[in-house]
Formats: structure tokens, sequence, C-alpha cells
């Protein structure tokens, strides 16, 4: 497993497959701030952002959402508007899980009310290693049914399942009970989307495909900050997927710090040296 | 571009070779023998060519009996003071060669593809480091021989003579001279005649490494030379690897003779999957285990065994993945499969196909784009095969897998055994107790459990049946290159 995704992480991707794969990597992107400190400024400034990632460099598209926490997401609703890049919101008791069905329902049901078109919520690890399958997938059906239109990306938190069994089984459970997407991390807590676990959540959205019919989502989420690693996703999503499925319908990268690298890099590939740091916005 | 919109882009890698303009090659090798390079006895210079587009890249000396003769004299007069050494001084030369092969890494990896046809994923990553570290193991042996066999008092043999193949030129040569020169022995190399160059090199390391004149010789050359090594008075042992049939030869023309003996000849080696595998897993390590380096590895699990309640699944799953597989220039850094090593295993390939065809199994090979140039077979998956078709019961050096099934854990030993062969196995099962009790059963050198084509130089790697004898790797391989004084 972890081999296979090792040697796909071996890629050489140069010259022309680097701009294109850099300029898919952004168009994926979940642009995400999920501090404490936040403010409505520093939301504001980060959909600027979005939405237009690098005004020197046209050819550069806008990212596919930006992914706040419920009292901000209005905020970003606004600062979005018309533009095509989505509102996102943490809910269900972001980032633990621990807490009631009922809070869960009601942080869900806040994000929507205040204009989140994706909700990013979190499994009940607490009930899925005690066992209790059965909860774990009743939470996520519930939340589903509050979503409505909006999409669902339902988090593993995979750093605290414990094995590639686990985070196999998780996924399954996550997609037979609805979710739109399924996301590996929440940033929070340990290693986030390593390429194994990436695999074994690509294999099982693809077991899971065959079987059912139904498309689900893909969002790697938690220390993807180079452009390299970013790349290295869309070579496992390409290599075990496919090509259709390199498409923000299906594939998201969620990160905070990813961005200004990819833009450096994709920068090197026109004037062919590295530029600075500075040359990049910072949010 | 905003989220919700269908892209309908097709994203590829763009070509990316590695760079060649760092190689030092000169236009012409001679005969490494008693420290130089010096021109064969007849004369012979043949060009050596790069099986992906046929071109010439070097012109190589071949060796004649007249050579070989020389050669052993030369290692005989060497070995008394070679073998003299304390053996942390034998060490020290080793290491020095170890540290070389690193230092010359991409080099060497880059000729290794040129002249072999190897993807250069496979000679970066996986030939010329197992290289290195067969050098850096043994030169840990050099002083310590006799814990490696439990003896009192130990002794090298002599004067060995080595023939190599053309599937890992410059591993195979680190496989037999490591554990050699680490025991005492002089040794005399012959590397395959398609793929001399990665030999060369490492005579060129030789120098570098100030190893002392006539402890090692290189000679390129054909099955001529082969046979006078092995034929000629004055070597104490020979150490082949090669084909089943010219192993035979040997040994013939070595019966009644004291000449020690070791040979690792072909196989057909069976990967059983179990239902109870993770089945992805599984397909990796086929995929491994028959399309690395193009199938040109005589323990690639060419016989896949899978039961019968997983068979279609497993199948299905296979071919889904080397659909993925991509074939091409053996330089590019994305290519899986490389060309094949010559027009005549190219031949032997297709001949074999050919007969799996009229025999009635089903193929499927994988669609490509092959270059027009050079010596290419798309990877290719044989279902329908019954035991007795050639294609289940012969090697085929090839990127060719042929899918048998059965339904019992006694019914997969069976076929399994079902062989002239007895080189490795691979056994895909989560259960723990079956694949101890399987791997018991199986008459196989080696067994791999849930992997398949590891190497490990601390490893012993050998054979059972027709697939040889003798074991190369770890303190086993110090074995054949030792006499036990007491």
């Amino acid at each position: 497993m972890e081999e296979r995704a090792a040697q796909l992480g071996k890629r050489s991707i140069k010259t022309t497959a680097k701009q294109q794969g850099i300029r898919l990597a952004i168009s994926m992107l979940d642009l995400t701030t999920l501090e404490g400190a936040d403010t409505a400024g520093k939301v504001r400034h980060l959909c600027a952002k979005a939405v237009c990632p690098a005004p020197t460099m046209p050819e550069i598209p806008s990212v596919a959402a930006v992914c706040v926490y419920p009292a901000l997401v209005s905020v970003a609703r606004e600062a979005l508007h018309g533009t095509g890049v989505r509102t996102a919101s943490v809910a269900a008791g972001f980032p633990a899980g621990q807490v009631s069905l009922e809070a869960k329902l009601a942080d869900t049901e806040d994000a929507l009310a205040a204009g989140a078109e994706e909700i990013d919520m979190v499994i009940s690890r607490e009930a899925f290693l005690a066992g209790d399958d059965a909860r774990v997938q009743r939470e996520i059906a519930a939340v589903k049914e509050r979503c409505g239109e909006a999409r669902l990306k339902v988090i593993l938190e995979t750093a605290e399942l414990g094995s590639y069994d686990h985070v196999r089984h998780a996924s399954m459970l996550a997609m037979e009970a609805g979710a739109d997407f399924i996301k590996t991390s929440t940033g929070k807590a340990g290693a986030g989307a390593t390429p194994g676990v990436c695999l074994v959540m690509l294999e099982a959205i693809r077991d899971y495909a065959e079987r059912s019919g139904r498309i689900v989502g893909f969002k790697a989420a938690g220390g993807i900050s180079s452009a390299r690693a970013a790349l290295h996703r869309l070579v496992l999503v390409k290599e075990t997927l496919g090509d259709e499925w390199l498409t923000a319908d299906r594939l998201r990268i969620g990160a905070s710090s990813v961005l200004n690298d990819l833009l450096m890099q994709y920068a090197r590939t026109k004037t062919g040296r590295y530029g600075r740091p500075e040359d990049f916005s910072r949010e | 571009m905003s989220a919700g919109t269908r892209t309908s882009l097709v994203w590829d890698y763009a070509p990316a070779p590695e760079a060649v303009d760092h190689l030092r090659l000169r236009d012409r090798y001679g005969l490494f023998l008693d420290g130089e390079f010096r021109d064969p006895v007849e004369g012979r210079y043949l060009p050596t060519i790069n099986p992906a587009s046929e071109e010439p890249i070097a012109e190589v000396g071949w060796a004649g009996p007249a050579d070989v003769a020389l050669a052993v004299e030369r290692a005989r007069a060497a070995q008394p003071a070679w073998a003299a050494l304390p053996g942390l001084e034998r060490g020290k030369f080793l290491f020095r060669i170890a540290r070389l092969i690193q230092e010359r890494a991409r080099e060497l990896a880059v000729v290794e593809t040129l002249d072999g046809g190897k993807p250069l994923r496979e000679s970066r990553d996986v030939d010329i480091p197992l290289a290195a570290a067969h050098f850096f193991h043994y030169a840990g042996w050099a002083d310590k021989l006799r814990h490696g066999v439990q003896a009192r008092e130990v002794a090298p043999l002599g004067v060995v003579g080595q023939i190599v193949p053309w599937n890992f030129p410059l591993l195979m040569a680190a496989w037999k001279l490591a554990p050699a020169l680490a025991c005492g022995n002089t040794a005399i190399l012959k590397p395959a005649p398609t793929t001399p160059l990665t030999a060369l090199l490492l005579a060129e390391i030789c120098q570098e490494a100030e190893l002392p004149p006539g402890v090692v010789a290189i000679l390129p050359g054909d099955g001529n030379a082969g046979a006078a090594l092995v034929r000629a008075p004055g070597v104490d042992k020979i150490a082949f690897t090669g084909s089943t049939a010219v192993g035979r030869e040997i040994q013939a023309a070595l019966a009644g003779r004291r000449v020690g003996l070791t040979l690792e000849l072909g196989g057909k080696s069976a990967n059983i999957v179990f239902e109870d595998a993770a089945l992805d897993q599984a397909v990796e390590g086929i995929v491994n285990g028959i399309f690395f380096n193009q199938g040109h590895v005589c323990c690639a699990g060419s016989r896949l065994l899978i039961q019968e309640s997983v068979r279609e699944e497993v199948v299905d799953r296979l071919w889904r993945r080397m659909g993925r597989l991509r074939v091409g220039d053996p330089l590019d850094k994305n290519t899986d499969v490389g060309a094949i090593n010559s027009a005549a295993q190219l031949q032997r390939i297709e001949a074999l196909v050919a007969a799996g065809e009229a025999e009635g199994a089903r193929r499927r090979t994988i669609a490509c784009e092959l270059p027009e140039r050079g010596y290419w077979f798309a990877p290719t998956l044989f279902t329908e095969v019954s035991p007795a078709h050639r294609i289940a019961v012969e090697e085929i050096f090839g990127p060719v897998v042929s899918v048998l099934s059965f339904r019992t854990q006694a019914e997969a030993i069976e076929k399994a055994n079902n062989s002239r062969y007895g080189l490795a196995a691979g056994i895909w099962t989560d259960k723990g107790a079956k694949a101890f009790e399987v791997a018991r059963a199986l008459q196989a050198g080696v067994v791999w459990q849930n992997t398949y084509n590891h190497f490990d130089p601390t490893a012993a790697f050998g054979g059972y049946k027709e697939s040889g004898f003798g074991r190369e790797g770890g303190p086993a391989g110090l074995r054949p290159y030792l006499r036990i004084v007491r």
C-alpha cells in the first residue's frame, strides 16, 4: 500500500504537465481558515485571494471553495457572491465531534442558514472506535438529511483511526450513509492526508462506485503544504480512479498554506527562476 | 473556472527523460585483466546496442579461450596474497567499491538502462542501490567468515569463475563478486553478451578502489568464453546464473572434476492469491511480480494461482491495473515497463505467446503505443489456462502472466509444487497461520508473504529442483566460496 503510494510519488511532473497540474490543483482547492482568531477581516482577505489568486497571472483559476467556521459563513458568502467560488463550513462539533447529535444538527443548521453550500463534518471517532458503526452512520445520515441540496463532506480523521483497515471501513460507512465526499482529516490531529491513507480511501471510492453506481468525491486535507505534495495527490487520483476524477466536483484539496507554493512553482515554470515568498500576498 | 463546472481535460505527464549528458562512456572497452583494460588476444570487438533504439552505444572486446587462460593464470598468481590479507583489509576494499558504486549511482543507473532496456525507475531505485548494499554486506563479513558458517577455521577455494545473465547485469555481478572476494578468492566474471557495460564500469571502480591486479578480471563474451572458463584448468569453482539448459551443460562439463558449482537457474514461480487476501495489495504484488523488469526475472511470479471464489474479481482488478502501466522509453522517469532486452528474447516471448493462443488460452494484451524501433512487448494476461499448457509450464521470461485457479489450500500447494522448477513463490492472505503452513509446504527457495520480488543482501536466495542449488545473500552466501578446514 505505502509502497505503491510512494512509487506514485516518484512520478516526474515537468514543464507543461506541471503548469497544467498546478492550475488543476488550484481549481480544486478548498482554501481554509479554521482558527479561534479568525475575524471577518481575515475571511474577506482570504475570499479575495480565493477568487483571484494571482492578479499578475490571469490564467490561474479561482479556487473551488472557501472553508470557514459557521460564525463566519455569512461574511464569506457575501464576499464570494456571484464569483462561482463556493462557501463551505465545518460543522457538527468540529474538530472533535464530541457533542450530542442535537448539537451537531443545530451547528449544521446554523451554517446552512448563514448560506453555507458545503458542510464538512467529522465522524464520531468515539462511536467508531467503540465499534458502534450504526451510530456513526445514523449521525452522518441525520446531518445529510439537514443538508438537503448542500454538499456533505465527511471527515474520517484518519490519524485517529489507527489502521488502514479502519480507514477503509470508515470510508465505506460514510459513503453508505450518504456522504457526497469523504475527507481525510480536520488538520487538527496528527498526520493528515498521507499518501497511504489517500490511496486506501481512493480505492474504497472506486470499489463503492463500482458496487453502487454512486460517485463519491474525495477531499485530501491536512499536511499538504507544498506544490509537490499537492501534485502527488493528483497523481494518486489519476492512477487510481482515472482522469475523469480530476474535477472540482469529485476532488478537493483542503489547505491553508499550499496556495502560495503552488503560485511560486507556477511562476517558476514561466520565468525559469524561483520568486521570493514576498511576491505573493499573505492573508 | 469555478467549482461545479466539469473540466474535460486529460492531464498527462510530459516526457521526463533522464539526462545522459553526464555520462563519460568511452567508445571502446577492452577486457579488464590484471588490473587494466587490454585488447582481446583475437582482437575481436563488437558493438553493444541499446534495445530501446537498436543504436550502438560502445564497442566491447570479446574474450576468447586465450584471454580466459591468461585471466586464470593471473588470478591464480594474485590469489595467495589476496587470501593472506587480514579479513579487515579485504573488507576495506569492498567498502571502497560499495561507496564508489554509490558515488557513481546516477551514471551506473543510466548506463544500465541504456544497455539493457529496463526502466530508469528500476535501475535507479533497485539495481544500483542493491548492488552497493551487497558489497556493504559482504564487506562486513570479510573479517568474520568463520562465524558466518559456524566453523573454527575456514579457507577460500581459490580462483572462481562467475557467469552472470543480462537481466540484472550489475546487481548479479555484485551478488557474485562480493562474497567471493570477501572470502579471499580471486574472481573472473563473464558478463552477458548483450549487457557488458555496467560490469566494465565496475572494472573502472575496481581500479579506482586500487584493488590489487588479478583479484578481479572482467571478460565480456558469449557462450564460448563461458565454456572456456568452465573448462579451464586452474578454476576451483564455477558460479552460474542463467538458463536451466546452460546450467545442465555446465554441470555435465564439471562432472568428475574437483570444481565447486552453484547454479541459479530458471523458474516458473507460483504467486498464490487466497480469497481472504487484501485484493488491491495482491494486485500490486502480482504486477510487481511479473511486470518488474519486463518479466526478465528468474523468480518472476509468472504462474498466478487464484482461489476460484475471487478469481474473476482479481482478474478484473489486475486487468484494470495493467491498463495504467506506462510502457515506453526506459529513460523516461515515468516509465513502468521498458524494452525487451534483445531481439532473440523478443522472439522467444512471441513464440511462447503464440503457443498459448494456439493451445486455446485467452490472451489479453494492453493497448498502448509502442515505439517503432527497438524491441517491445506489451504486458499480457492469459486466462483460461490449463496446467498442461506450455505457457503454464515453461519459463517465458517476459511480461506475460498465466492465470490458473484452485479451490482449496491443499490444491494450491499441489499445483504450486507441480513444476520442474522451484525458485520462488508468493502467498497472499490475511491469515498468518495459513501463510506459514503453506510456506512450509512449498518447494521453493524463496517464499514471499504479502509481497513479491523483494530482495535484501541479508536474505539467502536460491532454488529447489531444476531452479538450481547453492545460496546467494546473507551468511548462507558465504558457504559456496569457503572450504571448512575444521
